[in-house]
């Protein structure tokens, strides 16, 4: 195994700057993106740890008003635009599509790295718009505040917005070209691993949806800048028009933001049951369902803004079925478990502690898709508690989850296990402590973005910042541990986990600068072929 | 359950009860699905644990009843979700006939309440119990909206339209107002209490010549309060609306206005349009967006010249003209 | 296979198998990019859409002052630079490097007269006081009735068209310059009531023409590109993948166009 810490890899073939920042290798891609939302998300969520702070009090202690409504946008634009959007797809998905579609890279490399660059320029122009004064708008810059009131950089944090769309609009083109064109040969559509449809029906949302940001975004800068303004009603203007366009992009965007995950999710359970995936084509034609009818719900978010009553049935209505292709995806994924091998790794206490959180996410916006119900629950708590559910308790654990399971492929080194499952149960209780009273709290009616509330309420969220700072402590093993991990033996071997997957069974960890040393050749029998005995043949002997 | 801190928000009236209802469903199906799931998670973990790295368990590829069985059975569940949410939302939609009308005007950062006898508020609100009270909304300048937890209705308050929504309190008592949409520095200070009292106590308390906790100036500070109603006739009367709009027989310059809220008008370009507190509110802005059949284009506009809770004075008090004339009232 | 093909044409990318796979390839990743341009451009038309449900009577009086033979003009500038991009892509095929140039260069020359009629419908606009926003706070938007009431009032020359009376005289005073009737000196004659949302339909006009607008100048700029890598010897016969796509993407630009001119100009 010894050779493997002295072989030629992605990582250590070339160690200038230059061949990092010019790189158009698909894996460095992916390490750049890593560290770079690795920082965002660490500046999003001391945002979140200031405010949760001064939330513990029911007056205000210690933030001014403008101070804590501008941590409460930036908290959001971050997180929102610069983690999660490109958690799964920039970094795993960059990192594995091309291997596990058994080619050498993605079909437009210098693409992908002007996407890096566009990402982090639009990154430098947001944390712009927040260090020369902020922006409080809220992430959702709602008109005429934004367009018209607000005192702030909202044209600069807008105009991040919209670089980033592209990085985003390019990423998925990249993807959807490599996915079809670049397979190889042998590897047919229902061959794929899910991760792949997951990714695929990602990258169309990205593709279609985001310029629909974009322009929304030009929009908005216009109306500021020029005064050339369509949502001002001083000029005529409909505010709530404004509302359609963003949410137009931004619901389809939740999917962008969950879907990757779906799809990690679908490889770990596999792999730590060691069996074939259950309603393999049902999960895989989910992801498009999801994606399709993802983009005829938006309105949902308008029940109560002045929106006709006939377009909000409309898209009660439309917002159920959205949730019945999630619905089969969570039976199959414990279908699966059934009559499996289970193995109690870090991934998979993630994937299925993410089960059981974005069970819960995913059944509370059954709440917020009710008419009645959404009119008492709009813009409180409990729609936070939702979201923080399915993005945090979803997208994140799924995050989490990948990044544990594909850690010793792309590094070449295993971390150790026992501080990563603590982190994992830290992080687990923190965030159940941190996210559940905020559904108490939304039912009685705590709006969001309140800085000062009625003090009957402070008890919850007492308990909601001691959630937070649990949370904060199991990231923060989670960061140490993964961190410590990079200065061990690179000795993790071609395939720990003993699974399926191209980029498993005949890539090195890590892998070659061109993926594989010789053209893979695609011999099992359906995707997750766990009783293919090649599969488990000692390394170096695979066919 | 009494966890010494408040969990779950009263219920103020009949509706708010259905809607608790229905959130009780929703609660009952998710925990159903919750805890099924978790428990069944927990139950093959420990059962289907891996007992040696030999292990080859036999693959599944599915089971297409299975789906269809998962597929129907939630949306089924939805689909009652969907019927009864819908169902509450709609009646709710409509205020009854014989409501007290209240306007609502929301600003940053407060909320300018006027009762109909023309009591003004601000950020407060005082009811009486039992009666059906809508609130005709609209803001002055940001999104706002208008939250009572405990009647379990919001709706926003959007500048340049109205907005409506309407509750009826069962009994005496003392409940949040919110202001829900973001709207800038001190959102979370834009919040009030709503007072529902006995009838009588309301009769007595609305009726005291005290005009509440502000000053905001009205026509006449000196005299007796004026109800929302003759307010927008002093609002009429001094823009000088009567002149072409009252009694002035054949030479009348503009469409008499009596008994005019409610109809349909006919336009010169032959569509109808009815008569209501948005086609007022237009018509006085921007008349010569609809001009009505046999008349002229010659009313100016005015744009900036009434501010927001005097338009909805004014559109009160054109409602409330009867069918018979009104000239001599209507003379300046 | 090894990472060298050696019997690959220089221009093929190393982790493609083949041409036809980059061919492919990159061909599906233009489409997708058309297919994006369109929602982006989406946006804009769906504003457009809202606003003219709500508004017919502002998109019937702002269109007035529009000339249509002027936008007629641009579209047909805009056709005939699209069959300039087409001989330029032929004469691609057949290896011409001249050709490619000579025929985007008039492609280049095309869509510098489109911008020139643009710029003078621009400036018509400014002379009419039409400019919403504050981009010319010394002539804000003044809206004085459409080109027909204002030809009919006896006023045909492109200046505001409209006469004053001085408050103190009485007497008219002549045509004056925008912005001067906003003074206290001066009471506009006719009293023209605004439709509403006039101002959002122009708006909306200097938003979808101006971002078109844009487009078309970034094509002006990858033409220049082009011209150059073609005049370096970059193409041959089999492979001219930036002539192909440019072309794509100047039909793209044209077809938006094409559903422009009469949303704005015709209806």
């Amino acid at each position: 195994m010894s050779e493997a810490v002295t072989a030629k890899n992605y990582l250590n073939h070339e160690s200038t700057i230059k061949s990092w920042l010019l790189t158009v290798d698909h894996k460095r891609i992916g390490v750049m993106y890593l560290i770079s939302i690795i920082v965002f998300f660490t500046i999003g969520s001391f945002a979140a740890a200031l405010f949760r702070l001064e939330l513990m009090t029911p007056d205000a202690n210690i933030l001014q008003h403008e101070t804590y409504n501008k941590l409460f946008t930036m908290h959001g634009v971050v997180m929102i635009f610069f983690f999660l959007v490109p958690s799964v797809p920039a970094v795993l998905g960059n990192f594995l599509l091309p291997l596990m579609l058994g080619t050498k890279d993605v079909a437009f490399p210098r693409l992908n790295l002007a996407s890096w660059y566009l990402f982090m320029t639009g990154g430098m122009l947001a944390l712009g718009a927040v260090i020369l004064g902020g922006i409080d708008t809220g992430w959702t810059f709602y008109t005429p505040y934004s367009s018209t009131y607000a005192n702030g950089n909202v044209i600069m944090a807008a105009f991040g917005v919209f670089v980033t769309g592209f990085s985003s609009i390019l990423t998925g083109l990249n993807f959807v070209v490599t996915i079809h064109k670049m397979r190889a040969p042998g590897l047919n559509w229902f061959k794929l691993p899910l991760f792949v449809w997951a990714q695929y029906a990602t990258s169309i949302i990205m593709v279609l949806g985001t310029p629909v940001i974009a322009i929304t975004m030009v929009l908005i800068i216009l109306e500021r800048g020029l005064g050339i303004g369509i949502f001002n009603p001083a000029l005529g203007g409909d505010p709530v028009l404004f509302q359609h366009l963003f949410w137009f992009y931004s619901h389809p965007a939740v999917y962008i933001m969950i879907l990757p995950g779906f799809g990690v999710i679908s490889e770990v359970i596999a792999c730590f049951s060691r069996k074939r995936i259950f309603g393999y084509e049902f999960i895989a034609l989910s992801s498009l369902a999801i994606a399709f009818i993802g983009f005829f719900v938006w309105g949902h978010h308008l029940f109560v803004s002045s929106q006709s009553i006939y377009a909000g049935m409309i898209f009660s209505i439309l917002s159920f079925t959205v949730g019945i292709p999630t619905a089969i995806k969570i039976f199959n994924w414990v279908a699966t478990l059934y009559g499996g091998s289970i193995k109690m790794t870090t991934p998979m206490i993630y994937a299925l502690g993410f089960i059981g959180l974005f069970l819960v996410g995913g059944l509370t916006g059954l709440y917020l898709a009710t008419l009645a119900i959404d009119v008492h629950l709009h813009d409180t708590y409990f729609v936070v508690a939702h979201f923080h559910y399915v993005m945090v308790g979803g997208m994140v654990f799924a995050w989490l989850c990948g990044l544990h399971f594909w850690w010793p492929k792309m590094f070449g080194v295993m971390y150790n296990e026992a501080a990563a499952k603590v982190a994992a149960i830290t992080i687990f209780i923190g965030f159940n402590l941190t996210f559940f009273p905020q559904f108490i709290l939304g039912y009685m009616g705590m709006p969001r973005r309140y800085h000062t509330y009625p003090e009957e309420w402070q008890v919850l969220h007492v308990l909601s910042t001691a959630g937070a700072t649990v949370l904060a402590f199991g990231f923060t093993v989670f960061f140490i541990t993964m961190f410590v991990s990079l200065f061990g033996k690179k000795d993790a071997g071609r395939n720990p986990w003993q699974a399926t997957g191209l980029e498993w069974t005949h890539a090195d960890s890590p892998p070659d600068p061109h993926n594989f040393l010789e053209d893979p050749k695609v011999t099992i029998r359906y995707a997750y072929d766990y009783e293919d005995e090649s599969l488990y043949a000692e390394e170096g002997k695979e066919g | 359950m009494n966890f010494g801190f408040p969990s779950f928000p009263e219920a103020a009236s009949e509706y708010a009860k259905q809607v608790d209802w229905l959130y009780a469903y929703l609660n009952i199906v998710t925990t159903f699905f919750t805890v099924g799931i978790i428990i069944a998670i927990i139950i093959f973990s420990i059962v289907f644990a891996r007992k040696s790295e030999e292990d080859r368990p036999k693959g599944i590829h599915g089971s297409v009843p299975l789906e269809i069985f998962w597929s129907v059975i939630p949306f089924l569940l939805c689909l009652v979700m969907f019927v009864w949410g819908t169902d509450l939302h709609f009646q709710n939609s409509k205020a009854p006939a014989d409501s007290m009308e209240f306007l609502v005007t929301g600003k940053q950062w407060m909320w300018k309440v006027q009762h109909p006898n023309g009591k003004r508020e601000i950020n407060d609100l005082h009811v009486p119990a039992g009666t059906p009270v809508k609130l005709t909304m609209t803001s002055e300048d940001v999104i706002h909206s208008y939250y009572i937890p405990s009647m379990r209705i919001k709706r926003d308050t959007v500048p340049g339209r109205y907005t409506e929504i309407w509750f009826e309190a069962i009994e005496p008592g003392t409940h949040h107002i919110l202001c829900t949409e973001f709207c800038g520095t001190e959102h979370s200070r834009m919040i009030g209490t709503l007072t529902v009292m006995a009838p009588a106590d309301y009769q007595e308390w609305a009726g005291s010549g005290a005009m509440g906790d502000i000053t905001v100036a009205s026509k006449d500070d000196s005299g007796p309060m004026l109800s929302v109603v003759e307010q927008g006739k002093a609002v009429f009367t001094e823009t000088g609306c009567a002149v072409c709009h009252i009694g002035g027989g054949p030479a009348q310059l503009g469409p008499s206005l009596e008994g005019v809220f409610g109809t349909e008008e006919e336009l010169i370009d032959g569509t109808k349009v009815l008569v209501d507190e948005d086609y007022i509110r237009e018509s006085i802005l921007n008349p010569a967006a609809k001009i009505v059949k046999g008349y002229q284009p010659v009313m100016p506009p005015y744009v900036g010249q009434i501010p927001e809770e005097k338009m909805m004075q004014l559109i009160a008090y054109i409602k409330s003209l009867a069918e018979e004339s009104t000239a001599n009232e209507g003379e300046i | 296979m090894s990472h060298e093909n050696t019997d690959a044409p220089p221009y093929q990318q190393h982790f493609f198998e083949n041409m036809q796979q980059q061919n492919q390839a990159t061909m599906f990743g233009i489409w997708l990019f058309m297919a994006q341009e369109i929602l982006f451009f989406g946006g804009l038309f769906g504003a457009y859409t809202w606003y003219r449900i709500n508004y017919p009577e502002a998109y019937e009086a702002g269109s007035s002052w529009l000339d249509p033979k002027l936008g007629l003009l641009n579209t047909v500038v805009l056709i005939a630079s699209s069959l300039t991009v087409v001989f330029s892509v032929h004469a691609a095929r057949q290896g011409r490097k001249n050709g490619i140039i000579l025929w985007l260069v008039a492609t280049l020359i095309l869509g510098g007269v489109f911008m020139g009629i643009k710029t003078v419908e621009y400036g018509a606009k400014y002379d009419h006081s039409l400019i919403p926003g504050k981009i010319f706070p010394e002539n804000p938007f003044n809206w004085h009735g459409t080109k027909e009431q204002v030809e009919a009032a006896g006023h045909a020359d492109h200046s505001t068209g409209l006469k004053y009376y001085d408050k103190a005289s009485e007497g008219t005073k002549g045509n004056i310059k925008p912005g001067a009737w906003a003074s206290d000196t001066y009471v506009k004659k006719t009293q023209v009531a605004e439709p509403k949302g006039i101002q959002i339909y122009y708006c909306l006009y200097f938003a979808m023409t101006g971002m078109h607008a844009l487009h078309m100048i970034i094509g002006a700029g990858i033409i220049i590109w082009i011209c150059i890598l073609a005049h370096r010897g970059r193409f041959n016969k089999e492979y001219y993948p930036h002539v192909e796509y440019f072309g794509l993407y100047w039909h793209f630009v044209d077809i938006v166009w094409i559903f422009l001119f009469p949303l704005l100009y015709l209806i």
